[in-house]
């Protein structure tokens, strides 16, 4: 535990001092590609002024009170926190890959090539799907990009559709894409299991419907039984159906998405396929769709001509590109590796881990901090705090702070919106029973805590560097410049 | 001032408090609570057309951002400024100083579809979860 009265809290800019330096050392080719006199800046840039060991020691210390999937169990509910296996990186570092020039001639980058073809055969075959593009820079992209497919598809085919359909308990990212896109959104509420209701989406869906927008298994971590049904009358409509794929690390490896009759969908390298997420990223994304949408896929893609691999510009039907190059070439590097280090039927396994785990916390804790579902979930569980502590004023956002306290990271809270007061937890199938064991502990004496002292509770955290903050505060004054 | 007793209810939680044919939208109090500390508001352009159930304001609470419906087609001819300064009045007096804005009503009967008091409260009682 860090001792909480040595934290240093000042910014590198108070600690500066007027003079203080590196190690500066004279670099004549440096100083020979320096710009011309005129063109160079008169002052110094306001930097901090520190020497090298107080800069190092200013870092490692914020690096120390990070908390990040390498310290800390972090169960971000529909993040995907899982273990970022450092087999990937090696392989991302191969220096065949790494230092590729974007702008290499196809033949000079037949070994990068080969990989993009490959990942995205592999994925196809897993998904159940016929085409790819690896180019989305991650989830919320990969939404748009899928909007632009099928903007360009009912262009070609001369309709006019300006409805997205979402039910309530879609990720919050898909009716921002519509609505992003120009499209009128459409909000279907659940019903009260949770799941999207066929009859009402019935009623909704018509000739104005472009595409229905699914998270699957949706943020409640219920897998939609009728799917099929659902996609077959959204099909009859003529519409498209799109999958939110964030959540697939609950049916990888088990259920093909195609089958189910889903048109297109995402997926997200830096959730299921173990790439980091956040600062160390950037994050990957891609979209996988049917033979009907693949001539209006970002280009280039890769294909292969006789023994060579070639970027594909496609017929001119394109909807251009969405991302430089291939996209975030280096993450799906490490996609590939994970890819690779698993079979078909490891995937199954890592689906079923993830979902005996989510199961297994939920089991745990249900006593005290109610399910939303009484059903078994997927890969996460929806709780809440339960009769005991909303008795004593307690909310979602104080469990949450007092498992910062028990070296936690806060799960997902206040989402998904249809659950009052939701406390969202996903442990994916990296975390081992004692990690779980130790989590569940956390809680129930966070419960005990809330039942005995409430106001100790309320005050919490009280081992972080600071205390609760004024969030109410924040958001109505921020205070955005040091 | 209205009181709660005195305005109509929507399904997604605007009261509407009709005068001849212009009518004062605001968040019920069930509402304001359950999203808790307003942070943000932002309201539609007088002049702007609103159509009944469509989204035409943003209210947003350090929890999420919540749409706020139109309870009527119309038109848009006031808009309370004071709580897009400060957001908090809306949590302090959703029915007084925390309105939201005015609409001049296409066809004000068309409030007779919404709840009065009493059913509003049974609404939110059959959809406690």
């Amino acid at each position: 535990m860090i001792c909480v009265s040595a934290i240093d809290n000042r910014l590198s800019v108070e600690k500066s001092d007027p003079g203080r330096r590196g190690l500066k050392i004279k670099n004549p080719l440096r100083e020979k590609a320096c710009l011309k006199p005129e063109l160079r800046r008169k002052d110094r840039p306001k930097l901090p002024e520190m020497s090298e060991f107080d800069v190092i020691r200013h870092f490692t210390r914020l690096s120390r009170l990070n908390f990040s999937v390498d310290t800390h169990f972090y169960p971000l509910g529909s993040c995907t926190m899982k273990y970022n296996p450092r087999f990937n990186e090696e392989a991302a570092a191969l220096e065949g890959f790494a230092s590729l020039h974007p702008l290499a001639h196809d033949d000079c980058a037949q070994g990068t090539l080969e990989l993009l073809h490959d990942l995205g055969s592999r994925l196809k075959e897993l998904l159940g799907l016929d085409a790819i593009t690896l180019q989305p820079a991650a989830g919320a992209h990969s939404e748009f990009t899928g909007l632009l497919l099928a903007k360009a598809y009912f262009e070609s085919r001369g309709e006019e559709r300006d409805e997205i359909i979402v039910p309530d308990s879609a990720h919050g990212t898909n009716p921002a894409t519509a609505s992003m896109m120009g499209f009128t959104t459409v909000n279907l509420a659940s019903r009260p299991d949770g799941r999207l209701d066929l009859e009402t989406l019935k009623k909704h869906l018509g000739p104005r419907t472009a595409v229905l927008m699914m998270t699957v298994p949706n943020t409640l971590g219920i897998f939609e039984t009728q799917i099929e049904e659902i996609c077959r009358a959204a099909h009859e409509a003529g519409a498209l159906v799109y999958m939110d794929g964030a959540n697939l690390n609950a049916l990888i490896g088990m259920v093909k998405p195609g089958e189910l009759g889903i048109d297109m969908m995402h997926l997200n390298f830096h959730k299921t396929f173990s790439t980091p997420h956040g600062g160390g990223g950037p994050g990957g994304g891609a979209i996988v769709c049917r033979k009907a949408l693949a001539p209006f896929l970002p280009v280039p893609t890769v294909k292969k001509e006789g023994g060579r691999f070639v970027s594909d510009f496609g017929d001119g039907r394109s909807i251009g590109k969405v991302k430089s190059f291939f996209g975030n070439t280096g993450v799906l590097v490490k996609a590939y590796a994970y890819m690779l280090a698993h079979s078909v039927k490891e995937f199954g396994e890592i689906a079923r881990c993830s979902i005996i785990n989510a199961n297994y916390v939920r089991a745990l804790l249900q006593d005290l901090y109610p399910s939303y579902s009484k059903e078994y979930c997927m890969h996460e569980c929806v709780l809440t705090p339960g009769p005991d502590l909303a008795a004593k004023g307690l909310k979602t956002l104080d469990v949450a702070k007092g498992l910062l306290d028990r070296g936690f990271h806060a799960p997902t809270v206040y989402f998904p919106l249809i659950v009052h007061e939701a406390i969202m937890i996903e442990p994916t199938e990296t975390e081992s029973k004692e990690t779980l064991d130790e989590f569940v502990a956390a809680m129930r004496e966070i419960h005990a805590l809330g039942v005995s002292d409430p106001q100790a509770l309320k005050d919490s955290p009280h081992t972080m560097p600071v205390k609760r903050l004024d969030e109410v505060l924040a958001a109505r004054q921020p205070n955005l410049r040091w | 001032m209205p009181k709660a007793e005195e305005v109509k209810y929507t399904k997604t939680h605007e009261w509407l408090h009709l005068s001849g044919t212009e009518a004062t939208v605001g968040l019920s109090e069930h509402a304001q609570k359950e999203m808790g500390d307003i942070v943000f508001v932002e309201l539609p352009k007088p002049g702007r057309r609103l159509e009944k159930d469509k989204p035409c304001a943003v209210v947003e609470s350090v929890k999420s951002a919540f749409d706020i419906y139109s309870p009527l087609n119309g038109e848009v001819t006031a808009v309370n400024d004071a709580v897009s300064g400060d957001p908090a009045l809306i949590n302090q007096s959703p029915l007084d100083g925390g309105w939201l804005f005015r609409i001049k009503a296409d066809n004000p009967a068309e409030a007779g579809g919404l709840m009065d008091f009493a059913a509003y409260g049974d609404f939110l009682k059959q959809n406690a979860h």
